[in-house]
């Protein structure tokens, strides 16, 4: 250590007294922060931000996994109204390889970048009665699920996913997507998805066939469901349906409409009758997980089978990451405040260092 | 007052040496492998997939590459906002770590991003998504990144005798030290805060609303272990005397720091309900193994006489930077489930060459750089 830095550091006594209290005061402050956020009960977490409520024209999808009969018409409805490329599952590659690289069969087995809508089966013992969840069988349709409060726009550095504001709507545009995938991480349902195997892949999603509602026709999938398993409509009015059909009993005869609940977009279709053969759970999926989404389910089989996350609490987690941002960074005075003090301290400590 | 034109000099010596030409080698190796990766997609280098969209590009290269480059940041920190001058002969060195760790991290989002092209959206301000973390983490590194560049300027201005504007930037110099101050702080704890969101996928051993908190004090606790791993590293290389009274300054500072972790890791548990998990709960092995790393290493410091052993602090800083590492690797990779399974991730050969060949320029630059250029303190005889 040279002579000069132990003079200099003789002559700042007293203000390295000062500093070391003005540390330790803004330690015990961090820590008394600390534990705010340690000790507040979840819900009543100070940095947590109110959840976002569903935009005023919602739409959305009702699937009910008790009419669904798994012809996969949606699949293939999806992949023709959007453009999508087939897709193979990895334990089809043996006998679907085709000519080439060009498969016979379309044969997705999970949602992909080629693939935005996808019936997946559970099963289980013998797989004998449908809806059953001992011995028996249900479908479940995966897509997304147009969050109330989404995680994957919440996350977005470059506004590329979007949430419209009168349809709820969430988009995702390419041209002003960096490709960081932070979307396919967060989504809490795994939804997004990304093209690896493209040197300019692309993330993919459905994105509630909204070049089919500008032309007032319906989603691919809702619009081919012969069963009325996918229905559209309005998220208000598809809540209230699935209330109706969750208080159902076994052997009782219901009415169930196809294509649009209101019967105006795609113009009127005939519903049908049909005996309730296996009890809905009470659970109707997507009407509280993470805020609430617009697209809703009811099955006879608990979701968690279904391979659902059904452990996830009422709020999106948006307003726990928000919550602690929108604290820390509010009106960007912190940094601000933090950046003068520092700046200060180091104006009149690098005076005394001559050689730097 | 000893004269400032020898206060840090070139090392000297051979570049082409035998660690450098290695670098080099794993530089180009890592050049082959990218060449696939950007003329066939992620998928050819990569075992990256949908249930795991961040492998070690993001998790190693970028968060734990960035933890190495806060040695610039600690150093500063203590140098010039505490006022400590007897840091001083560290700065450069520091600084110049910095540089490379935050300069690699950026190139590393390079390689990562699937549409690279669009880059700079992040810095137009009708593309800004302000509620996004990755913005300000994005931001703030680019920024800290040029930051870098001005406070490691005077080296070179210095080199190259370039008096006049030295002397200019030496006068605001100051600011770009306080930014230098500030905008680490912001982005590590970020770092943290980037995995809140995914909710249930984060295991509870590390899913919390403390993660900013305890990124913010692993980058702080890696920033002093850089600095005193590299400190060893250079005097056993270089054979140059020990920095010894200095880094036991520093070691009582990675004590405080790594206990006010640990406490706070288990208050943290404690509180949320969760402390059951480390008994059995999925994953607990690496936070048994995480713990352990951090305890042996704050242990090792305990005893004062230790802190004046050279072999002593550097295996304890050695301890403390794996903990670090670890524990960045549990809330990025291990402790994470994809929300709808099953998706399996074990970074790929090519994927691995590549976070190598990262590193080893991180390294081969450095070399160059402390031989070529005034980074180093300049050792005089009465020092012994």
């Amino acid at each position: 250590m040279s002579k000069n830095m132990m003079s200099k550091s003789k002559t700042s006594v007293s203000r390295r007294g000062f500093l070391r209290n003005a540390v330790k005061g803004s330690a015990a402050a961090a820590a008394a922060a600390c534990t705010t956020v340690v000790a507040a009960p979840p819900e009543a977490n100070a940095l947590q931000r109110p959840p976002k409520p569903l935009p005023p024209e919602a739409v959305g999808l009702l699937y009910d996994s008790t009419l669904c009969i798994g012809c996969k018409a949606c699949v293939t409805a999806c992949k023709e109204v959007n453009h999508m490329p087939p897709d193979v599952g990895p334990a089809q590659q043996g006998w679907n390889a085709g000519g080439g690289d060009k498969p016979i069969y379309d044969s997705p087995v999970e949602l992909s970048a080629r693939t935005l809508n996808v019936i997946k089966a559970y099963s289980h013992g013998t797989g004998a009665t449908k809806d059953a969840a001992e011995n028996g069988f249900a479908f479940i349709k995966r897509q997304c699920l147009h969050c109330a409060d989404p995680s994957c726009v919440s996350v977005c550095p470059v506004s590329a996913m979007t949430k419209d504001a009168r349809t709820g709507i969430v988009n995702h545009d390419p041209s002003a997507c960096i490709g960081c995938r932070y979307c396919v991480l967060s989504c809490p349902f795994g939804v997004p998805k990304y093209d690896y195997n493209d040197a300019f892949g692309e993330i993919k999603k459905c994105q509630l066939c909204k070049q089919q509602l500008a032309k007032n026709e319906l989603p691919g999938c809702a619009d081919v469901c012969p069963t009325g398993a996918t229905l559209f409509g309005r998220t208000e009015d598809l809540k209230a349906e699935a209330k109706r059909r969750t208080a159902l009993k076994v052997g009782e005869h219901a009415h169930y409409p196809r294509g649009d609940i209101a019967g105006k977009v795609g113009g009127p279709r005939d519903g049908h009758e049909k005996l309730v053969e296996a009890a809905y759970q009470p659970h109707i999926y997507g009407e509280k997980e993470l805020g609430g989404t617009q697209c809703l389910a009811v099955s006879a089989v608990p979701f968690d089978k279904l391979n659902l996350p059904t452990n996830v609490p009422e709020k999106g987690y948006p307003t726990l990451s928000e919550g602690i941002q929108h604290t820390l960074y509010a009106g960007m005075i912190a940094p601000a405040t933090v950046f003068a003090g520092l700046a200060y301290l180091a104006h009149r400590n690098t005076k005394n260092h001559t050689d730097e | 007052m000893s004269s400032q034109a020898h206060e840090h000099q070139p090392l000297g010596g051979r570049v082409l040496t035998l660690p450098f030409l290695i670098c080099a080698a794993l530089v180009a190796i890592a050049g082959v492998i990218l060449f696939q990766r950007y003329t066939q997609g992620l998928g050819a280098a990569s075992n990256l997939n949908d249930g795991y969209p961040w492998g070690i590009w993001v998790a190693i290269d970028v968060v734990i590459g960035s933890a190495f480059g806060c040695a610039g940041y600690v150093i500063a920190l203590l140098c010039y906002i505490l006022n400590r001058g007897e840091y001083h002969p560290l700065v450069r060195p520091a600084v110049l770590a910095s540089l490379f760790g935050y300069g690699l991290a950026g190139l590393a989002v390079l390689v990562d991003l699937g549409r690279y092209w669009n880059f700079y959206h992040m810095m137009l301000p009708w593309y800004a998504q302000p509620n996004s973390v990755m913005l300000e983490v994005g931001l703030c590194v680019a920024t800290y990144t040029l930051v870098l560049v001005v406070e490691f300027a005077p080296a070179f201005l210095e080199r190259f005798g370039i008096e006049g504007l030295r002397a200019k930037l030496n006068r605001v110099l100051w600011v770009f030290i306080a930014l230098g101050v500030l905008l680490p702080t912001m982005h590590q704890s970020s770092l943290g805060t980037m995995m809140v969101i995914v909710g249930h996928k984060l295991s509870p051993l590390w899913q919390s609303q403390m993660l900013p908190v305890f990124f913010l004090l692993t980058a702080i606790l890696m920033g002093f272990a850089i600095v005193v791993w590299e400190s060893v590293m250079a005097s056993l290389n270089f054979r140059r005397p020990m920095e010894t009274p200095v880094l036991s300054k520093l070691a009582g500072l990675m004590l405080v720091v790594a206990s006010l972790f640990v406490v706070l890791r288990f208050v943290d548990l404690i509180v949320r309900g969760q402390i059951g998990q480390i008994f059995g709960g999925p994953q607990s092995g690496w936070f048994v193994v995480e713990m352990v790393l951090m305890i042996s290493g704050l242990a090792l410091l305990i005893p004062k006489a230790n802190r004046n052993r050279s072999r002593a602090l550097f295996l304890s800083a050695s301890l403390l930077l794996a903990a670090g590492i670890l524990y960045r690797l549990n809330v990025y990779l291990i402790g994470f489930t994809p929300a709808v399974g099953p998706w399996h991730y074990f970074p790929s050969v090519k994927e691995i060459m590549v976070t190598v060949g990262v590193f080893a320029l991180e390294i081969a630059l450095y070399l160059l750089f402390v031989k070529k250029l005034p980074v180093m303190h300049a050792v005089h005889p009465e020092h012994g």
